[in-house]
């Protein structure tokens, strides 16, 4: 056993899961209050508004949530085909 | 005035049962009359841990559906005259807990007893719902454990918004039961204090039963470990937490709020 695994192996990890608990129940305690949860709204919405302006399929877009203690971010990743890729060709 | 105490937790496998068990014997143990009742429909376990599998003729549902009096499906317990069991049935389906019923049998046994104990099932569908609706007292079974205590602060959201109490405006009274604690191991860190799970879930505590292999051996004879090793320290603990519940001593472990509740309130579900 190396000298870094035994301090890690003696680090604790209570304290990771307080923080951790802390951070989830944060946000759990407002979605449930409110009923609704603001993930699946911003998803949603956000598909809605993509397919105002163009076909893409439900399974191309990934939304991506990340909770944490001060701020939390929402990832938007969309997949747009390309005209190669739908079989088309640029114009010449 | 009889009390309706229910036994909760969201979460299986922290000891609802065997608390169920243990304090219901404990109340009995103190001269009150007190009916536990199974609401595990499908899955009952409380005859097996109370060591009365072999006498249950009618259940909870037959009850419910008219088919039973409540006295013919009562069974009384063979060491303790005061305590009464209400089976849950094994055959039928949890579907079967009509409020209307539920709310009856509950009506009956506030007349007979001081104390009615319900035995929630895990989860948060229908029988859980049905366990917590009438109650004035609940107490969350919790294990310092991650999965554990986000399922309680669940049930704490539901206990604030689904009974009968919160309805009305009212609040059920909460405790929090900390079982399976290893003093030892929160010590080194390895597992989560007392504290922290008392900051986080901010409700006043009841008592620690501390992980020990009386509470294993109780139920494999079928007794509610008050009875079954009285001297342990599980049963010291459950003796204590029936006389908080009783209202002998008001020591409130933890009164003030910490700073994430403050930050953070728990809102009605």
């Amino acid at each position: 056993m190396s000298l870094f695994g035994f301090f890690k192996r003696n680090a604790t990890s209570a304290p990771v899961a307080r923080e951790r608990l802390q951070v989830l129940l944060a946000h759990e305690r407002t979605i449930v209050g409110g009923e609704s949860d603001l993930v699946a709204i911003l998803r949603e919405e956000i598909m809605a508004v993509i397919a105002r302006h163009m076909a893409v399929p439900q399974d191309k877009v990934q939304v991506k949530m990340d909770r944490g203690a001060a701020v939390s971010t929402l990832e938007v990743d969309i997949e747009i085909p390309t005209p190669v890729a739908t079989g088309m060709r640029p114009a010449a | 005035m009889a009390k309706v105490l229910v036994v909760t937790s969201g979460k299986g496998g922290v000891g609802k049962t065997t608390s169920t068990a243990a304090l219901g014997a404990a109340l009995a143990q103190t001269g009150q009359k007190v009916a536990v009742v199974d609401f595990d429909v499908g899955l009952r376990n409380l005859d097996l841990v109370m060591g009365a599998e072999r006498r249950v003729v009618f259940d909870l549902i037959n009850v419910v559906n008219g088919d039973a009096r409540l006295e013919q499906a009562l069974i009384r317990d063979k060491r303790i005259e005061t305590l009464h069991l209400l089976p849950a049935s094994q055959t039928r389906d949890k579907d079967n807990l009509t409020e209307e019923g539920v709310a009856r049998v509950i009506d009956g046994l506030r007349e007979k007893f001081d104390w009615v104990i319900c035995d929630s099932p895990a989860g948060i569908e229908r029988g859980a719902t049905m366990a917590m609706r009438h109650a004035d007292i609940a107490v969350i079974v919790t294990n310092p454990e991650v999965s554990s205590i986000r399922d309680s602060d669940r049930v704490i959201g539901l206990l604030d918004s689904k009974t009968e109490k919160a309805e009305k405006g009212e609040q059920v009274e909460k405790h929090l039961l900390l079982t399976r604690y290893d003093a030892a191991r929160a010590q080194r860190g390895e597992i989560l204090k007392v504290e922290d799970v008392l900051e986080i879930l901010s409700i006043p505590l009841l008592a620690i039963v501390p992980e020990s292999v009386e509470v294993l051996r109780s139920s494999n004879i079928g007794a509610p470990v008050t009875l079954g090793s009285p001297n342990s320290a599980p049963a010291r603990a459950y003796l204590d937490a029936v006389r908080k519940l009783r209202g002998e001593t008001h020591v409130e472990v933890q009164k003030q709020r910490g700073l994430f509740s403050k930050l953070f309130p728990r809102r009605a579900a």
